[in-house]
């Protein structure tokens, strides 16, 4: 499987929880539990989710901005989970994030030309001249006009701002890029825009990526496959168009029966799910699903399902057979 | 379906402009606002940042910042009295009372201080005179009303303790204690996680159809339009630039920002080898508005007259209104959207 760009195996991520005054852990917050899953190459990977799920821990736990606490993750079929930070910055020039607020992540005392030369300059052996042809040819690539080369990141609107951060982020050629909710701050209109370039950049530069998003529309559109998440765990994966035109997981289900109508002559019949997402310091024994979930059995109390392939895709729940063949119902 | 003609209208907005002082000048944020709401419906108010939607109901509370902005024109019509020149004593005995509003963030329109019984119970006290312990029970009574589980033991948290939802539920609580004749929610669920925001949603339907609040609603998310609208207000730059009844606005869209608006929004269902269609550019600065039409710089269907004219709010069909010199003729197809004349995307 040469075509396997990254490979996260059995991935946990812990975070500990500190009290007292002698700050002494007295809990973690199990952030990422146990998840596996591939991104072939030039391939995009939806991570979908609520707060609390855990898409952006992962996300982050991959290109290794957090610690994995057990697993491994695997780039370019290189074991990347213990390199030390000094060994991490050759495989970072193929690994790269955008970031949701890309105000917060571009620093304001630079100019884009040299925000977009700084990862040449670190990284490469251009001379000057390369390097500022480098930068013109980024700025074409995202649609960013080579006379707003001399100026600052708060001079841009929010969406010109994302542009910034994605030509940054393709500046080195990268297999995989992260995008952790990149387009989530954005106004419908530039979402497009942004969405759009994505996509096109996608085509013309082949890379990988992991497309982290609460929005299922977006990830849908983007997405070749989509990894939902809940409470730390993948609860199903598979091809985004089986995901979304026959989801297997209860969650799933509720999650896509959730989103408003497109028209108001579909408005939503269905009964919305109810509680509230558990705390994941505190998740529900089992299935951390069960507490909210229409077909939730004694089993589901005490033994939590494992991921495993059912048709197309791959579940995470006692009764997907049950669901899919319509013998269980609401 | 639509009531904008109708003489039953709760609230009127006539021709509202209202402006802010910065240190780079005087900024126009609301430009000749109009719109009714229907009693018992749901008015939509739908525009990106910046478009003046959350001003409008700032302007309606009269809680614009004092001394930084203003209303210089235009009447909020309600109950026979006008709101934009109504006292600030007069205006206290309103809001929260006749008129209540809920908010984006709960956390921060919450008191951290005070218990979420506390808070609800204050304004049982404060506008229906109640002495504590008939507040403490219409204060239970409304924690069930929004279908607040364990209600009694929730009296007694604070703001801090509970979920997003759970806060926005107690600001529901909160708004609908007086019996408000309209509810004002500024991005109610836009905080919130997609299956809370449909609990939310669905709460604020069935509560209308209970007391018969109207409720003015105010989102970027076109979505939420779809669910929750009777009636949308479009607008962009500080202006109305078209409203209509909902099934006729997502059906019939007139307003080229509008048409562009509904189509660059992906859907479940759709996927990317349909291109999206997207706005060109971004919404131009308040501080720097052209001439003619706001939507002038972005528009594909623009015509010369566009840069310097500005167009009316003007009736198209009945109660579809939009703000267009051309919408007629583009309405017919007589006028093509012409991409390559705005340049790059």
């Amino acid at each position: 499987m040469s075509d396997v760009i990254l490979e996260v195996k059995n991935l946990s991520v812990r975070f500990p929880i500190r009290s007292g005054i002698l700050q002494r852990q007295t809990g973690a917050v199990q952030a990422v539990s146990d998840v596996s899953l591939q991104v072939r190459r030039g391939e995009t990977l939806g991570v979908v989710g609520e707060s609390g799920c855990g898409k952006t821990t992962l996300g982050r736990a991959i290109v290794r901005l957090y610690e994995p606490s057990e697993g491994t993750v695997v780039f370019r079929g290189e074991d990347i989970t213990h390199k030390t930070h000094k060994e991490l910055s050759a495989t970072r020039k193929h690994m790269q994030m955008i970031f949701q607020d890309p105000y917060a992540s571009l620093n304001p005392r630079k100019n884009v030309g040299a925000i977009l030369e700084e990862p040449l300059l670190l990284n490469t052996n251009m001379n000057r001249e390369e390097r500022l042809a480098r930068v013109f040819e980024l700025m074409d690539l995202v649609g960013l006009r080579r006379d707003a080369m001399n100026r600052y990141p708060h001079e841009f609107s929010g969406g010109q701002r994302q542009r910034i951060g994605i030509a940054r982020a393709i500046a080195l050629n990268p297999d995989l890029i992260v995008a952790d909710e990149a387009v989530s701050a954005l106004d419908v209109s530039i979402q497009a825009q942004v969405i759009n370039l994505l996509v096109e950049l996608q085509k013309k530069l082949g890379m990988a990526y992991v497309f982290v998003a609460h929005d299922l529309a977006v990830v849908q559109y983007i997405s070749d496959r989509v990894a939902v998440m809940y409470l730390g765990r993948v609860v199903e994966l598979g091809s985004s168009k089986d995901v979304y035109a026959d989801p297997l997981h209860p969650y799933t289900k509720a999650l896509l029966a959730a989103v408003p109508a497109a028209h108001p002559k579909d408005r939503k019949k269905v009964q919305p799910l109810t509680g509230d997402v558990p705390s994941p310091a505190n998740p529900p024994s089992g299935c951390h699903f069960h507490p909210r979930c229409r077909f939730a059995t004694d089993k589901c109390k005490t033994e939590a399902p494992a991921l495993r392939r059912l048709g197309h895709v791959d579940v995470a729940c006692h009764h997907a057979e049950k669901i899919k063949s319509g013998e269980v119902q609401a | 379906m639509s009531n904008f003609s109708s003489g039953d209208a709760v609230l009127k907005v006539e021709g509202l402009v209202t402006s802010f002082r910065t240190d780079d000048g005087t900024v126009t944020a609301l430009d000749g606002v109009g719109f009714d709401i229907g009693r018992g419906k749901t008015l939509g108010i739908v525009g990106e940042s910046g478009c003046g939607k959350s001003v409008t109901s700032l302007s309606i509370m009269g809680l614009l910042p004092s001394g930084v902005g203003r209303i210089d024109a235009g009447k909020i019509l309600f109950e026979g009295k006008n709101l934009a020149t109504l006292p600030e004593e007069e205006m206290r005995d309103i809001r929260g009372n006749k008129i209540a509003m809920i908010f984006q963030e709960p956390m921060t329109a919450l008191n951290p201080v005070f218990t979420a019984g506390e808070q609800i119970i204050e304004v049982f006290m404060t506008h229906r005179n109640m002495d504590r312990s008939a507040a403490y029970k219409a204060a239970l009574s409304m924690m069930e009303m929004v279908k607040i589980p364990d209600p009694e033991r929730r009296l007694e948290e604070y703001p801090h303790q509970m979920s997003g939802g759970m806060k926005q539920r107690v600001m529901i609580a909160m708004a609908l204690a007086c019996k408000p004749a309209v509810i004002i929610a500024d991005e109610p669920t836009t905080a919130l996680d997609v299956t809370i925001q449909s609990q939310i949603l669905r709460l604020m339907q069935d509560l209308q159809k209970d007391t018969g609040t109207s409720i003015m609603f105010i989102t970027h998310d076109l979505g939420v339009i779809a669910e929750m609208a009777d009636d949308v207000v479009v607008m962009y730059a500080g202006q109305v630039i078209e409203r209509a009844d909902v099934v006729t606005l997502f059906d019939h869209p007139l307003h080229p920002y509008t048409k562009g608006l509904l189509a660059s929004i992906p859907h479940v269902g759709q996927h990317r080898d349909k291109k999206l269609s997207t706005i060109r550019g971004s919404v131009p600065s308040l501080m720097n508005l052209p001439a003619g039409c706001r939507f002038y710089g972005r528009c594909p269907y623009r015509q010369p007259e566009c840069e310097q004219t500005r167009p009316a709010l003007e009736s198209h069909k009945g109660a579809h209104e939009v703000a267009c010199l051309f919408a007629g003729r583009i309405d017919a197809g007589e006028i093509k959207p012409n991409y390559e004349a705005l340049g790059g995307e």
